[in-house]
């Protein structure tokens, strides 16, 4: 794991058992786990573990990346229509792990849109299916388990991640001795536990609050943490301590600030340790202090260790590492991605996916017709009903301003870029474009907006901008190719919008290097940069009042080109990036 | 769901009808779930008089349910703040409707306009009328085009020969509410549809050799967090009230919400029994507003006063200034008030002009916050 590790770290091998067991006594009331870290045998014995746990009739289904919508959802089950002669559905996996466990590969990289298929699944406890033809609702009372390999910003969907109650770190092989073997009879506890006092409630939300945790869901969810906590504890109604261990594990993971201090005394909190049984202590034991005291205690004992540092950095920084080196190349899979926006006749061995629906619905009118001659009662398809899916590969651009923050001209360019970013976001929201920011000073180069659609995030981001220092433009390179990189593996184009004087005079580890090696350094970038594939997808604006020649030249390092626009306003700026978006979906359209 | 005309039936408990058509495996006919519709959790809702503060947001759901002229409800906030929750509560509240018996459209007897075939049967005679539930459709992600808009009917197609059409949700809809969860994220080409037919009322389907039109009309009703992503701007204007929804602030409000959901999906029923008085109250308010609001008065000072609003305001159109005028009537009808005043018009107006205000990048003023200026220079503190 690289060292900038995201939050959601509740790390101990006896916790991550723990949550394990928490899990497997009540899966849909949790929601799941985002468990974080890669393959291996850590995690191979941490779902073994689970799977042990849950009830032996609990569906196991694990849902693959890009995981098409007939087979998430359900529709129609085609060989059984055809066989049936009607319509006839077929679960999906959401319905088919009714009452179980949906495992999730690769969560990092689920799509929006697959995330919020989950979220409704999770939130109603049942799928719903328009499609096909067909009106179905199945009961989907699942838990999630999203299996995040993601490496530093990668990061699962934030609307799954609000509706899973563990965010889980997985870097050990969990320790299994304190979980019973059996959890029968804790299940049936559950089930006739005493509803929670006031004050469990109270101190599970003020915790929250605390910890600047906005979403309501939360709370709830830790609520349920407790409650199963308490069942597998052996007791009757939700305790003290299973309030403090619910706070540890479902809401330190998710603190973005940290709770004022006031008699803040770490050794107050129970033993990080603690294990179901060790923390049974009677409710009396919350004497000398009130609950809610005991509970914020316990999740400060275990907040992530470099919240502080990640909460003072409030952005995240672009890894400066290459970043090329991902575990699939910039793969480009042309005609097959894409949503379908409709059907068309044509030929599918051409590589075409066959809307078999479609197809027949096309063939069925005929039917009659062909039976005519009394050939049998299959069904009767023709070349001529063939329908091919039209795809249209989403012309979607993310927008990175790699802006120059550097030296006494920094305030005013940052205000232009950032004037052009919201007036990109505003002008071509309707075409789903994306913006992000890359500013560049001092010594390094920081990811100030993370590519976004929404003009709220952008404002929020933008609203401070630092500025001043020496101008680190290979660095800045280094970011964007690692940001474009992360966009293109997304499926999405990047179009990097350089704007600098061209004065470049750090060097690309980010010592005052004299400028000759600064320019080296950024010109082999730049380099790197165009062999990558970004050719034609960047833009130099050069904003020095008298251009400099290493702009240009740099420009042609990264076969880009060269922009003078010394007074370039946010309204010139965004036409001049638009162009270019609109240069690049030119080559992008596919059928 | 409600609706339906074909009678619902568990997929999984009951047995595939004509069976003999099938053959042997148990374990197929199984997983041959009935393509009937099954009740989407028919579960107990959660109450909506049981929801902690939100008051914008129950107020403007209210107000489009006494009046659907007023056209729709977007709710735009945070995660975890109950947006669906208060929508699919909504469809408790809803007095029952009249409809035509037999109608798949449930159109309304009453009503001038008819589907063909109740156009037909009423040349004939008097139309029969039943009393339905008003209709409350989800529209889920990941629906496909020919559930919305409704299409060719396979099975009758592949066993009869018979091109027939099978509505979709935009029928079932009609009358009723559309509820679209996460609406910033529907495909582009459903929201064209759906515009569509939103603004002509009436859905005209040309597709797989079927040509037919039916009345659609329905309240839109979409929900969605905008960190996800914006609304494109002709959806956003087709909603008439828009309103912004946070976190709860206070402690006790966030103690109260959870205590709530804590003790409903503890026993819904049991919850749901508490909350029944009230929420027989409120059904009852709408029912009353409803009757009342074709004949409340609307001064000619308060119209002016709306006009003054807008034109400070600089929106798009007259839509605003419209809907401004049917919000704070139909809350004034759901208050019992003998006429609207200037005060119905403020607890509404940002809910009605905070979507319509020309976007300006640079003014980093939030819209409610320009609605409430305008507001207080217009119509004095």
């Amino acid at each position: 794991m690289t060292a900038a590790a995201p939050p959601g770290a509740a790390g101990a091998p006896a916790e991550a058992a723990l949550v394990a067991a928490l899990l497997a006594l009540d899966p849909a009331g949790l929601g799941g786990v985002a468990l974080r870290g890669p393959p291996g045998p850590a995690r191979d014995r941490w779902l073994a573990l689970l799977r042990r746990l849950l009830p032996g009739d609990a569906p196991w289904r694990r849902m693959p990346p890009g995981v098409g919508d007939g087979r998430l959802l359900g529709g129609l089950d085609l060989p059984g229509t055809l066989r049936a002669g009607r319509k006839v559905a077929e679960r999906g996996l959401l319905a088919e792990a009714d009452g179980g466990v949906l495992l999730l590969s690769m969560a990092e990289r689920l799509p929006a849109a697959a995330a919020l298929r989950l979220a409704a699944a999770l939130d109603t406890g049942a799928v719903r299916v328009e499609r096909d033809g067909l009106a179905l609702c199945h009961p989907a009372r699942l838990g999630l388990v999203a299996l995040d390999e993601g490496l530093e910003e990668e990061r699962p969907p934030a609307a799954l991640l609000d509706r899973l109650a563990f965010h889980l770190l997985l870097d050990d092989v969990p320790h299994d001795e304190a979980v019973p073997a059996s959890l029968r009879a804790a299940r049936a506890r559950l089930r006739r536990l005493l509803p929670p006092s006031p004050a469990i409630i109270e101190a599970l939300c003020a915790t929250a609050a605390a910890l600047g945790i906005a979403s309501l869901r939360t709370p709830l969810l830790a609520l349920r943490a407790a409650q199963a906590a308490a069942a597998l504890a052996g007791r009757r109604a939700v305790a003290g301590a299973d309030a403090a261990l619910a706070a540890r594990l479902v809401l330190a993971p998710r603190a973005t600030r940290l709770p004022a201090p006031e008699e803040a005394d770490a050794a107050e909190a129970p033993p990080p340790e603690a294990g179901p049984e060790a923390a049974a202590g009677a409710p009396g034991e919350a004497e000398a202090h009130p609950l809610p005291d005991i509970v914020l205690a316990a999740a400060r004992a275990a907040l992530p260790p470099e919240l502080l540092a990640r909460l003072a950095a409030a952005a995240p920084v672009a890894g400066a590492t290459a970043g090329g080196e991902g575990r699939k190349g910039p793969a480009r899979q042309a005609a097959r991605r894409g949503r379908p926006v409709g059907t068309r006749a044509g030929d599918p061995r051409a590589g075409f996916r066959l809307s078999l629906v479609e197809t027949l619905r096309a063939a069925a009118p005929w039917q009659r017709l062909r039976h005519a001659g009394g050939a049998g009662q299959r069904i009767a398809v023709r070349r001529e009903d063939f329908r091919i899916l039209r795809l249209r590969r989403p012309a979607e651009t993310t927008a990175v301003f790699v802006v120059d923050a550097s030296g006494s001209a920094a305030l005013h360019r940052l205000a232009e870029a950032k004037g052009a970013a919201e007036l990109l976001l505003a002008a071509c929201y309707a075409r789903r474009d994306r913006v992000a920011l890359i500013s560049f000073r001092g010594t390094g180069a920081e990811l100030l907006l993370p590519p976004t659609r929404s003009l709220v995030r952008a404002r929020r981001c933008l609203a401070a901008l630092p500025g001043g220092g020496g101008t680190p433009l290979a660095a800045a390179l280094e970011a964007a190719r690692a940001l474009a990189t992360t966009e293109r593996r997304q499926g999405r184009t990047p179009l990097l919008v350089l704007m600098t004087d061209g004065r470049a005079n750090i060097s690309r580890e980010g010592r005052a290097a004299g400028r000759a090696q600064a320019e080296a350094d950024a010109l082999a970038s730049g380099r790197a940069l165009r062999r990558e594939g970004c050719a034609g997808a960047v833009l130099v604006v050069d904003m020095a009042p008298r251009p400099l020649p290493f702009a240009r030249e740099l420009a042609e390092a990264l076969g880009a080109p060269h922009l003078p626009l010394p007074a370039a306003g946010p309204a010139a700026l965004s036409a001049a990036v638009q162009q270019a978006a609109a240069r690049l979906a030119g080559h992008g359209a596919t059928a | 769901m409600t609706g339906a005309a074909n009678g619902a039936v568990n997929g999984a408990a009951a047995p595939p009808r004509r069976r003999a058509a099938v053959p042997r495996a148990a374990a197929r006919a199984a997983r041959e779930a009935v393509l009937q519709e099954t009740a989407p959790g028919r579960r107990t809702p959660y109450p909506f008089s049981a929801i902690v503060g939100q008051e914008e947001m129950r107020l403007a759901l209210l107000a489009a349910a006494v009046d659907p002229g007023i056209g729709g409800v977007l709710v735009f906030g945070d995660r975890g703040t109950g947006k669906s929750t208060a929508v699919r509560a909504l469809a408790a509240l809803l007095p029952p409707m009249q409809a035509v018996r037999g109608c798949r459209y449930a159109c309304d007897p009453a009503d001038r306009a008819l589907c063909e075939d109740c156009r037909r049967r009423r040349a004939r005679g008097a139309l029969p009328g039943h009393s339905l539930p008003v209709p409350v459709i989800d529209l889920p992600l990941g629906a496909t085009e020919d559930r919305v808009v409704g299409t060719l009917d396979l099975e009758r197609a592949l066993t009869a020969g018979v091109k027939a059409f099978e509505p979709g949700l935009l029928a079932r809809a009609h009358r009723g509410f559309l509820y679209i969860d996460e609406v910033n994220l529907l495909e582009d080409h459903l929201v064209d549809l759906l515009l569509d037919v939103a603004a002509s009322g009436e859905n005209l389907v040309e597709r797989d050799g079927i040509s037919i039109r039916h009345p659609a009309r329905f309240v839109l009703i979409g929900s969605g967090n905008p960190e996800e992503g914006e609304l494109r701007p002709q959806l956003l204007d087709r909603f008439g009230l828009s309103v912004e929804i946070r976190t709860p602030e206070g402690l006790a409000d966030r103690v109260e919400v959870i205590r709530r959901r804590d003790a409903f999906e503890r026993e819904p029923e049991g919850f749901a029994a508490l909350w029944a008085e009230e929420e027989a109250a409120t059904r009852q308010r709408i029912a009353a507003a409803r009757s009342r609001v074709g004949r409340m008065a609307t001064p000619v000072a308060v119209l002016e006063a709306a006009a003054r609003l807008c034109l400070a305001l600089g929106t798009d159109g007259l839509r605003g200034e419209l809907t401004l005028v049917r919000a704070a009537r139909a809350v004034a009808c759901l208050e019992d008030a003998a006429a609207v005043t200037e005060a119905h018009l403020r607890r509404v107006a940002p809910a009605a002009l905070r979507h319509r205000l020309r976007r300006n990048p640079l003014d980093e003023a939030a819209s409610t916050t320009r609605v409430e200026r305008a507001m207080a220079e217009v119509w004095g503190a």
